[in-house]
């Protein structure tokens, strides 16, 4: 890791003055524009700091915590650099503002297990450059060399003479001595951590077991009316006519309306809204999908992959040595919807007047809800405000590009001169929501005479989650959604700098992009690799067993060029004893993946009954994350990574049926449950390189680990996901 | 209608068929009892109704007329937190956290039952509800410390 001087991470600041608190920047002269912050006013260190005269610290955080840990590490990569206790950070929603945008996605998102990676410079920058403010103040102050000042628990210290000064007791002089930020600034070298690389308990964790943590769901609003949306049986279907007169009777309902999602109830307490929304008489237009089915689309997305795709690589010549080959191993694979189903269903509180908007939306990115509510409204983004409060769960529902259960609850609050909370239930969340795209791959290989994979021929078949989004057609390459087949290329592909960890001479990978009709296809923990992961990594298996070489052997071999991933493989064959035979009834599978530079991969034992039944008796899961900046939240990301991952393996299924989803609540969508998770053992391996991610990592292998796991116990291969669909049921 | 909320007698509006659930939320602004699913498949509403764990979802308000409700705001004493919520502390056992106020609830219960549960008893106990985020081995390690704090505690 280099740790010579760096350049400022941060952009420079223009001077604003802003709710009381004096921001000022790097570059711009400090002025006394309001007197009132001239004397103890707090300050604005940077972007990202603020200082008050009592020293308290606030981080304004510009991504989400949804259980992600990313308060916890902004917390410590500041907390480091300042020298303060990361505990006593507090904590402020960034505002919707360009300054805030993530520099990696030029948006105020957060997604893709970038958060640690793309803040590890900026918020460590932030800590140090407003500490280096604070040592200029003090040295000046007392008349000492900076060189001899040092910084502890929020103090700056002078040994020599025995002079300490809180944080906040500089603030004036810096005003008053005209402090710039530097230019440039050190950063500590990691030998020089105390808090960065340490197992660190969650910032906001004490407010997580009192009741006290505040939710969207728990945000209550002077005057607040509480709306409950009867939505269309069918995805797409639109509201002909309703009749309100039963709804309008029932106790706290204040009025009933059509908007673009349904019918809204709105009440004076959600029960009562809830409540009333099944007195209503509603004629709907089923709409263009009224008839379509889950088995229509596997039935279709398998013909196309019978047919050339867009073509996304072609290294060597796969069809030449597929049609020369003396064996070719063929299968498809075929991965229904999934819903999130995060705890915290889907909700939002809108407040419209006159030309402004404000918002109080659990979300992942609140720059496109400000930008879609803009649209909507015909009103300026800047006049769009956004608060954002913690969110129980999201894994990608709460980062829409639609931005769909934000602009509803903006119609919703239309015409109403109170803010409008809209709940989801839950037998909404799973029927009317956005779900991970069906999926359908037809994958054919052959091997030469060592048994090892010779050739390799792909077909992907699902709806594309950028095509005809604003990301089109920046995570687009000549028509292919990149995301379709993460983690199934050998060459970098459009934004990606990665793929597959493996080397085959022939390689052929195609995509279609279904036809946009059913579902709203949504990002899900680990995106791609949710279906990417089980084809390429079953199949791989399944070249290995008509090639007769152990599973993971072949991946060493395969990986020999990428030291990382080969790193990760050596390390789980050690530690999951992968070499020591498994009694009876008992198989063993595994399965490796990069997702977002973090390469990572499990080996699974199960134990499998003579009816399906099976319990996973242990997970080993290896991972490199570069610098592990909190092994303790790392380890907590891998094990719900892995929780979230096989929920949605073993019984994941959003099934439609004449254009309706069967499934309800978490009896007919289950999901994992204490006595089925596994025991996680997880290592991550030691590392100088630059942080990487983890929230999604874990959850990409552990779908084909398991199935692979199976078949070494069984014999009997799942091509059709879920496990519980083909006789195998977690118990 | 009264209700004895954490030991304070509290006079309800609410409609007698109105779920606890939401009384206690949108009534009485008490918010760490959460909303998950509506039919007590999931475990988030969990609250102690005369002292059992009950989901709050499905049960009419009147069905607790008279009798004493414990919800998560009612367990820790100003800053003193019960053993049961150090353990989760300790274990950093949160991530969301939105399921955990009936992880506790449960929890609570469970080892004023049974004051060391096995892993398997910990599982059959916990086996309603649902934590979305996956922080199922870290709670039943919570559970198993909380057993230790409340026996050491006991005994000193």
């Amino acid at each position: 890791m280099s740790h010579s001087p760096m350049k400022a991470g941060l952009s420079r600041r223009q001077f604003v003055q802003a709710g009381g608190a004096l921001l000022f920047a790097a570059e711009c002269p400090i002025t006394f524009a309001n007197k009132a912050n001239a004397v103890g006013g707090s300050a604005m260190m940077n972007s990202f700091v603020r200082i008050d005269p009592s020293n308290v610290i606030t981080m304004l955080a510009n991504h989400s915590e949804f259980g992600n840990g990313a308060y916890t590490v902004m917390t410590m990569m500041l907390a480091e650099e300042l020298d303060v206790d990361y505990r006593a950070i507090q904590i402020e929603a960034a505002p919707t503002a360009p300054d805030y945008y993530s520099p990696l996605f030029r948006e105020y998102l957060t997604a893709g297990s970038v958060t640690t990676g793309s803040t590890w410079l900026p918020m460590r920058t932030a800590g140090a450059k407003a500490r280096a403010m604070l040592i200029e103040a003090a040295a000046q102050v007392w008349g000492v060399p900076q060189a001899e000042l040092s910084t502890e628990a929020g103090e700056v210290h002078h040994s020599a003479t025995g002079q300490r000064a809180p944080y906040g007791q500089l603030l004036e002089s810096i005003h008053r001595l005209k402090i710039m930020p530097p230019d440039t600034v050190s950063l500590k070298d990691p030998s020089d951590f105390k808090v960065l690389g340490k197992p660190a308990k969650r910032h906001e964790g004490a407010a997580k077991v009192d009741g006290s943590a505040q939710f969207g769901i728990d945000l209550k609003l002077p005057g607040m009316l509480h709306g409950a949306i009867a939505r269309p049986p069918v995805h797409g279907g639109r509201v002909v006519s309703f009749d309100a007169t039963g709804a309008l009777k029932m106790p706290g309902v204040v009025k009933v309306k059509a908007i673009s999602a349904g019918v809204v109830v709105l009440a004076k307490s959600y029960w009562q809204a809830q409540k009333a929304r099944g007195e209503l008489a509603i004629t709907w237009d089923r709409g263009d999908n009224d008839g379509v089915s889950s088995e229509q689309f596997y039935s279709e997305y398998r013909a196309l992959a019978e047919q050339p795709g867009m073509l996304a690589e072609d290294i060597g010549d796969a069809l030449g040595a597929l049609s020369e080959a003396g064996r070719v191993i063929e299968s498809v694979y075929e991965m229904p919807l999934l819903a999130h189903a995060t705890l915290e269903p889907m909700n939002c509180i809108a407040q419209v007047s006159g030309d402004a908007c404000t918002i109080w939306s659990g979300t992942q990115y609140q720059s496109n809800d400000q930008e879609v509510i803009s649209r909507f409204l015909g009103i300026p983004q800047e006049n769009v405000t956004v608060h954002r409060p913690l969110m129980g769960g999201s894994f990608g529902r709460r980062s829409s590009k639609k931005a769909d259960f934000t602009v509803e609850a903006v119609e919703a609050a239309m015409g109403e001169n109170v803010p409008v909370k809209i709940i989801w239930s839950r037998e909404e969340d799973i029927r009317s929501g956005h779900y991970r795209p069906l999926f359908v791959h037809k994958m054919r290989g052959s091997l030469d005479a060592s048994g090892m994979p010779d050739a390799w021929h792909q077909v992907a078949v699902g709806q594309s989650l950028m095509q005809g989004s604003k990301h089109d057609p920046a995570y687009m390459v000549r028509g292919i959604d990149i995301y379709s087949l993460d983690g199934c290329l050998q060459e970098p592909f459009g934004v990606f700098p990665y793929g597959t960890s493996y080397q085959i001479p022939h390689h052929r990978v195609e995509s279609h992009n279904a036809p946009r009709i059913g579902i709203v296809p949504q990002e899900w923990r680990s995106v791609g690799h949710t279906h990417t992961g089980i084809a390429y990594e079953c199949f791989l298996d399944e070249l290995a067993d008509a090639g007769e070489i152990d599973p993971l052997e072949l991946r060493l071999r395969l990986t020999k060029d990428h030291a990382r991933m080969n790193r990760v493989l050596r390390v789980l064959r050690e530690k999951s004893q992968w070499d020591e035979p498994l009694t009876a009834g008992r198989g063993r599978g595994m399965a490796a993946r990069i997702y977002s530079v973090s390469p990572v991969a499990q080996a699974v034992e199960v134990s499998v009954a003579e009816n399906g039944d099976f319990t996973i008796d242990r997970v080993v899961c290896v991972l490199d994350c570069g610098f592990a900046v909190n092994p303790l939240g790392v380890e907590g990301q891998v094990e719900g990574g892995i929780a979230f991952g096989l929920g949605g393996a073993a019984f994941g299924n959003i099934d439609i049926v004449n254009g309706e989803v069967q499934q309800s609540n978490f009896h007919d969508y289950p999901v994992i449950r204490m006595s089925q998770m596994p025991k996680v053992e997880v290592h991550i391996l030691p590392s100088d390189e630059p942080p990487t991610g983890v929230g999604e990592q874990a959850t990409a292998p552990i779908a084909p680990a398991v199935a692979n796991a199976l078949f070494n116990a069984t014999g009997q291969r799942v091509r059709r996901f879920p496990l519980s669909s083909q006789g195998f049921n977690l118990v | 209608m009264k209700l004895i909320v954490n030991g304070a007698e509290v006079d309800i509006a609410s409609d007698g068929d109105t779920p606890l659930l939401w009384v206690l939320r949108d009534e009485l602004d008490l918010v760490g009892t959460k909303y998950g699913c509506g039919m007590a498949q999931c475990g988030a509403c969990t609250v102690h109704l005369a002292g059992q764990p009950i989901r709050s979802c499905i049960t009419p308000v009147s069905a607790a007329a008279g009798k004493a409700v414990e919800t998560i705001e009612g367990q820790a004493a100003g800053a003193d937190l019960t053993a049961v919520q150090r353990a989760w502390l300790e274990t950093d056992v949160a991530q969301c956290g939105y399921c955990q106020s009936g992880q506790i609830m449960v929890a609570t219960a469970l080892l004023k039952e049974n004051p060391a549960p096995t892993d398997e008893q910990i599982d059959t106990a916990m086996a309603g509800n649902v934590c979305r985020c996956g922080t199922y081995p870290r709670i039943r390690k919570a559970v198993h410390l909380a057993a230790k704090l409340i026996a050491t505690e006991a005994a000193v």
